[in-house]
């Protein structure tokens, strides 16, 4: 394969990651306004998309620290490169699959990292280089970000504790659009840097320019593009989980939530040290939900999240470090295309999982805890024999102390036991009628109707079985 | 550890942050409740207060766009 379609493959693939990394992280800026309902769904990606953009325009200076300061330019090619990629990307699907924020630069360092490791061996890689600058800001941006949205919000709350809840809804709103976009912007400098970064480094890798020259401009236009086209899109499951699943936002906590990252991120990236923008946005939420009195933190969904974060540059360099070794198995010749093969083959796959449970703009903000009517849930308990469907979540009643009993027991005697209890509660006739019509149906269904408490379920289940 | 952590650059982060990130958002809700007319003792200045407020408003508008002007002139 010639060096020119092999570095136009390499571009292209920067640029889906690029893509990736905007849909993966509109939810970084808009997921706050989009909860609150400050924005529309749609509105909010498209203002996130148009200011990304010009975000992406804004400055320069991270492009230059990913490309030099973490892996020896002098192993890199462009197969090492795209393995690197091919890694990030994937790493970013499959946490978008499992609707967790992780840091997109994170998977994109893992990835070049693997495919260096598995091209050159462990001194390819500035370990220093990668501690310093990736490794220990991931740990200290959500501190730095807890910390600033929390005194942030505890202020905020204070100052307007006494106004009526309406009025402080309208107007944090209108100032929450401000900060969003903030946000979005602050964003797109931090961000498309890094695909500038890959690109560069990509030319540099290929002879195409000095190893000291800038970012052609070329490459600053398309970075752009590809990053507003990807945050468009809208990475619902993502938006979903940092809005719905973290802390139950207000208005108030949304506009400290983005005043905070925006400024944390664009200090940073005005002093160099480039924090992920992930866990500035994810830190800043879960501060506002520990700066107000009363909010409700989603622990284990942060707890998740913080594990995701820990795996994600080994687990993005284990998929690139296997990218760049089946690259090789194929030769320079076939070896880049089976790359790109193996990228889509298994970016289709993840899509495909992703339909069957979508998240979109008119779903992104139901309720986290989804209830689901009842008669559903009844619907499938019976239809998948499976009783503890129908567990209710409320505690037990006094009189429902006792376990109910597994399903191996006789059932002549579960229904003798379960019969005096009825007759015990008196929940009247309709529970004996709906009892009989249960005994058509096998053991297990008898001890789900039993740990269902009301005689409500009773009468659906009867006109069920009838 | 003094290499691997940049303490100059993560101090100006932490306290530029706590000015900006936290401070706006104050000053902000500031806006909003001399602007609030529920919890508005008598007595008070109305003229004043609105004036106060917008000034409040103004200073964090004028903050987010003088920010902006910083870096996209290649404040860096």
């Amino acid at each position: 394969m010639t060096e020119t379609a092999l570095l136009a493959l390499v571009v292209v693939t920067a640029l889906v990651f690029d893509f990736t990394n905007g849909f993966h992280d509109t939810g970084n800026a808009m997921a706050p306004s989009i909860a609150t309902r400050a924005l529309k769904p749609k509105q909010a990606v498209l203002l996130a998309a148009i200011l990304n953009m010009v975000g992406a325009f804004l400055s320069l200076t991270v492009a230059a620290t990913i490309a030099t300061g973490i892996v020896d330019s002098g192993v890199v090619t462009l197969g090492v490169v795209l393995a690197g990629l091919a890694g990030g990307i994937i790493w970013n699907l499959v946490t978008w699959l499992v609707r967790l924020p992780s840091s997109s630069s994170h998977a994109l360092v893992g990835g070049v990292v693997g495919a260096v490791l598995a091209a050159a061996g462990t001194q390819g890689v500035i370990w220093s280089g990668l501690v310093s600058k990736v490794l220990l800001p991931a740990l200290l941006a959500p501190i730095i970000a807890i910390a600033v949205a929390g005194v942030g919000t505890w202020l905020v709350t204070r100052v307007t504790g006494s106004i009526a809840q309406k009025h402080n809804d309208r107007s944090f709103r209108f100032g929450q659009i401000g900060s969003a976009s903030l946000m979005a912007l602050a964003h797109g400098t931090n961000d498309a840097q890094k695909t500038m970064g890959i690109i560069l480094l990509a030319l540099i890798a290929a002879g195409k320019v000095a190893p000291d020259a800038g970012v052609p401009s070329w490459v600053i236009v398309s970075c752009a593009v590809a990053m507003a086209l990807g945050t468009y899109t809208g990475g619902w499951r993502v938006i979903r989980t940092l809005g719905k699943g973290l802390v139950k936002l207000d208005s108030r906590q949304g506009l400290s939530a983005d005043m905070s990252s925006a400024s944390v991120i664009l200090l940073s990236s005005h002093f160099g040290y480039s924090l992920s923008t992930t866990h500035v946005a994810t830190g800043s939420i879960l501060g506002t939900g520990i700066g107000r009195k009363g909010a409700s933190v989603g622990w284990s969904v942060a707890r998740k999240m913080f594990v995701a974060w820990l795996i994600t540059v080994p687990a993005a360099a284990a998929v690139g470090g296997l990218c760049y070794g089946i690259g090789e198995l194929f030769g320079a010749g076939a070896g880049p295309w089976v790359v790109f093969g193996i990228l889509v083959a298994t970016s289709a796959v993840i899509f495909a999982l992703a339909r069957r449970q979508p998240v979109h703009a008119d779903n992104v903000n139901d309720e986290w805890e989804a209830k689901g009517d009842e008669e559903s849930i009844l619907a499938q308990a019976v239809s998948m024999h499976n009783p503890r469907l129908m567990r209710v979540r409320k505690p037990p009643r006094k009189r429902k102390r006792k376990a109910p009993h597994p399903p191996k027991k006789v059932k002549k005697k579960s229904k003798t036991q379960q019969a005096k209890k009825h007759a015990k509660k008196g929940s009247g006739a309709g529970s004996g009628s709906g009892k009989k019509k249960n005994k058509a149906k096998s053991g297990k269904s008898k001890s789900k109707s039993k740990s269902k408490s009301g005689g409500k379920s009773k009468s659906k289940k009867k006109s069920k079985a009838g | 550890m003094n290499t691997f952590v940049e303490w100059g650059a993560l101090g100006n982060i932490v306290l530029f942050g706590l000015i900006i990130g936290a401070g706006l958002p104050t000053l902000y809700a500031l806006g909003v409740r001399a602007l609030d007319t529920s919890s508005r003792a008598v007595g008070h200045n109305v003229t004043l207060l609105k004036v106060g407020a917008y000034a409040c408003f103004g200073v964090v508008a004028a903050i987010i766009l003088g920010a902006l002007a910083f870096i996209a002139l290649g404040g860096h």
